[in-house]
């Protein structure tokens, strides 16, 4: 072994960082801030305690689509080197590992192995951290709740430096503020998670063609039950009669008797790739009102009436926009917003007025996604909440554009839903409490945690978290 | 901190006096701005608008004193109007004087002015409100500028001087701080009807403080650079910037 080179470090209480201009995955809004790369949780500690006036935020691999992990004129802490499984009891389904850990390295890792993370987004490029700020859901939210239902217990380092290890039940304040919490709470550093087993790395699919929005709802509510995911395709574009056509995917991991003999040898192969790369460069407004209408029509025709029992990989059922890398950039300089709202049991009407104003106004989107959720959780600030919840993304270009979601918004309210502070990039603060009824709640169990204010994000200036 | 739309929740207005400024303003509040400083020379003048600000929904209003010509006081001006509460997400560059073209080619001191306040004044508190923009990580400048800074006529040269001074200078301000979540959007109208131009013949493709508003509020959502109001301004300037000089100086404009 050749000998150390004589080189000492010292140790100081600052540590290196770079001005970086900073934006979410919508590519709207960039700010600029000082980041700096924590490799361990006394490094969490120290950047902490040296964050300037400004404060400090966490940032995973930045996904959320607007301003949820950026900090102007102060500081950010890229997580994503606080990666790796700290420890994991194969026997009982239970991992913990560092907040930096994406869902993509944890399937790679676990899938083989026989398990599965708990609850997966639309992409696999999240981290665990992340996962647990905004509280994430999947297509089995109706089944199996959010993901920080699942977690037994995190380690989150304060905005006044202290370290602390919280649990649902033993700090249910705390534990609570965290889960969906945005990373206002603190910086998380790990956290133990339930996963689920699975026989084998496929999905059973069963997809419909569904003509209106109608009938899209009511085969949706009916499958509840028999199936642990379930999501639907809504082709915006589509009026009149066909308002709110599309299709619904619902599925189960696929049993290893249900494999062809040529499979059964290694059900649990796993590896994803993406097939396409986006180019750096794409003029604003490619996306626009033709293209969205070709590429939805082409989805919809894709799929046939009814299919029963397609096999499916994990990466195609549960992560397509990952097949193309960088999807975000397609819409061009400008970028664009994701508007996701959920509105209770009942309030289908909204769903409805929501489609037919944004078909209406021509504001061009790709498939919008339509999915069921369950009951919500203890998490102050937890999104979900049964009923029904829409997700799309529209590019950011249209003047009206504002108008029609503030309206959106308006409809949201009075059937007394929310929008996702995720996805959020537009809304109006002063709505946010009529949102979220424990803001208040959660503002209280925040200053307890940081008196001084020093985790703080461009998400909290811009709603007034 | 401005959304996503390009929308701000505060904005600095220098210049507080400018119906332009006013116009403008009531259209930010219609889509979110809460927090507005009307800063110019009369604080008594600037009253009753701030007044109808706040009964279009602005939640506060202040009115402070600010004078482009007082170059010595501008540091400490900006600091104190980003020491208050919150960020300032847009600054709203809206002062000026028109001057007198006449007396400003034989006096002066009436030159001094214009040039003084249009465009010395404008880079000597621009300095500092960069300052504050970087250090607070994001921001927008909106400079008003002019179509008579494209090409300076006989008539007016002194006024499209100052201008042209103006716009070249937030031209590379704005290619400067690329990368640095500040940026600047520079705002070319025409012959405006304001008090600034009340008695004068207005030149064709006239406009109003209201139509300049809407312009910059639709250039912010498009994060546009460079606005003309209104938009054929831009190709009509284009054409008369290549007549010849000895054509242009014949031309009644």
């Amino acid at each position: 072994m050749p000998p150390k080179p004589a080189v000492t470090h010292t140790r100081s209480n600052t540590l290196p960082g770079d001005d970086m201009l900073l934006n979410g995955w919508g590519g709207t809004s960039p700010s600029l801030a000082r980041v700096a790369t924590p490799l361990n949780d006394a490094d969490v500690g120290i950047l902490i305690g040296s964050a300037p006036q400004r404060g400090a935020i966490a940032r995973g691999l930045g996904r959320a689509y607007s301003d949820a992990a950026q900090n102007a004129g102060g500081m950010v802490l890229d997580m994503t080197a606080l990666s790796g499984v700290r420890s994991i009891d194969i026997d009982a389904g239970m991992a913990t590992v560092g907040a930096g850990t994406s869902i993509d390295d944890l399937m790679r890792w676990l899938v083989p192995r026989g398990w599965f993370v708990p609850v997966t987004p639309g992409t696999r490029f999240v981290t665990v951290g992340g996962a647990i700020a905004s509280d994430i859901h999947g297509k089995n939210h109706h089944a199996d709740g959010t993901f920080g239902e699942h977690v037994h217990s995190l380690t989150l380092r304060t905005g006044s430096g202290d370290v602390l290890t919280l649990t649902p039940d033993g700090t249910p304040e705390a534990f609570w503020a965290t889960v969906g919490g945005m990373g206002l709470t603190g910086v998380i550093i790990d956290a133990t998670f339930d996963l689920i087993p699975i026989e084998t790395s496929l999905m059973s699919v069963d997809e419909e063609r569904c003509r209106d929005l109608d009938q899209l709802m009511t085969r949706m509510v009916e499958g509840d039950q028999l199936y642990r995911y379930s999501v639907a395709w809504i082709d915006c574009l589509a009026r009149g009669t066909s308002l709110g056509r599309g299709i619904l995917g619902q599925g189960n991991h696929a049993t290893l008797e249900s494999l062809p003999k040529s499979k059964r040898s290694s059900p649990h192969h796993f590896n994803p790739t993406s097939a396409i790369v986006t180019p750096g460069f794409v003029p604003s407004g490619l996306v626009n009102g033709l293209t969205i209408r070709a590429f939805n029509e082409l989805w919809f025709r894709k799929a046939r009436h009814r299919h029963i029992g397609t096999q499916q990989s994990i990466g195609f059922f549960f992560h397509p926009l990952d097949l193309v890398d960088s999807w975000n950039r397609m819409y061009g300089r400008r970028g664009f917003v994701q508007y996701q709202f959920v509105v209770p049991d009942g309030s289908e009407e909204a769903v409805r007025v929501a489609v037919e104003r944004l078909s209406g106004a021509g504001a061009a989107s790709f498939l919008a996604v339509l999915k069921r959720f369950g009951p919500q959780n203890r998490g102050m600030l937890s999104f979900p909440t049964s009923g029904w919840t829409l997700a799309l993304d529209i590019p950011v270009g249209n003047p009206e554009l504002g108008r029609l979601l503030d309206r959106l918004d308006d409809v949201v309210l009075d059937a007394g839903g929310r929008v996702y502070l995720s996805k959020d990039s537009r809304t109006r603060p002063e709505h946010l409490e009529q949102m979220y009824s424990r803001l208040n709640e959660f503002r209280e169990a925040r200053t307890k945690l940081d008196p001084d204010g020093v985790i703080t994000s461009d998400l909290s200036r811009r709603l007034g978290l | 901190m401005k959304d996503a739309l390009g929308f701000p929740q505060s904005v600095l207005v220098l210049g507080g006096g400018s119906e332009i400024a006013h116009a403008t303003v009531r259209k930010l509040i219609a889509s979110r701005c809460r927090k507005i400083i009307l800063a110019g020379r009369d604080t008594e003048a600037m009253m009753t608008p701030a007044k109808e600000l706040r009964d279009a929904g602005a939640e506060t209003v202040d009115v402070v004193h600010f004078d482009a010509l007082d170059v010595g006081s501008h540091d400490s001006f900006v600091e104190n109007a980003f020491a208050g509460q919150g960020d300032i997400d847009l600054v709203l560059v809206a002062f000026g004087v028109l001057g007198d073209q006449d007396l400003a080619e034989r006096d002066a001191d009436e030159a001094r002015r214009i040039v003084a306040s249009n465009f010395t004044g404008a880079v000597s508190v621009l300095v500092p409100v960069v300052n504050a923009l970087r250090a607070q990580g994001h921001g927008t400048i909106v400079a008003l500028s002019s179509a008579a800074g494209e090409r300076a006529r006989k008539s007016n040269f002194v006024y499209g001087a100052s201008k042209a001074g103006l716009d070249a200078y937030c031209q590379g301000l704005g290619d400067s701080l690329v990368g640095t979540g500040v940026r600047v959007m520079i705002v070319r109208p025409g012959f405006v009807h304001t008090k600034m131009t009340e008695g004068l013949d207005p030149a064709p493709l006239s406009t109003t403080p209201d139509a300049v508003a809407d312009a910059i509020v639709t250039g912010l959502g498009r994060g546009a650079e460079i606005v003309w109001v209104p938009t054929q301004l831009r190709f009509v300037m284009s054409a008369l910037r290549h007549v010849p000089r000895v054509v242009f100086r014949r031309l009644p404009i």
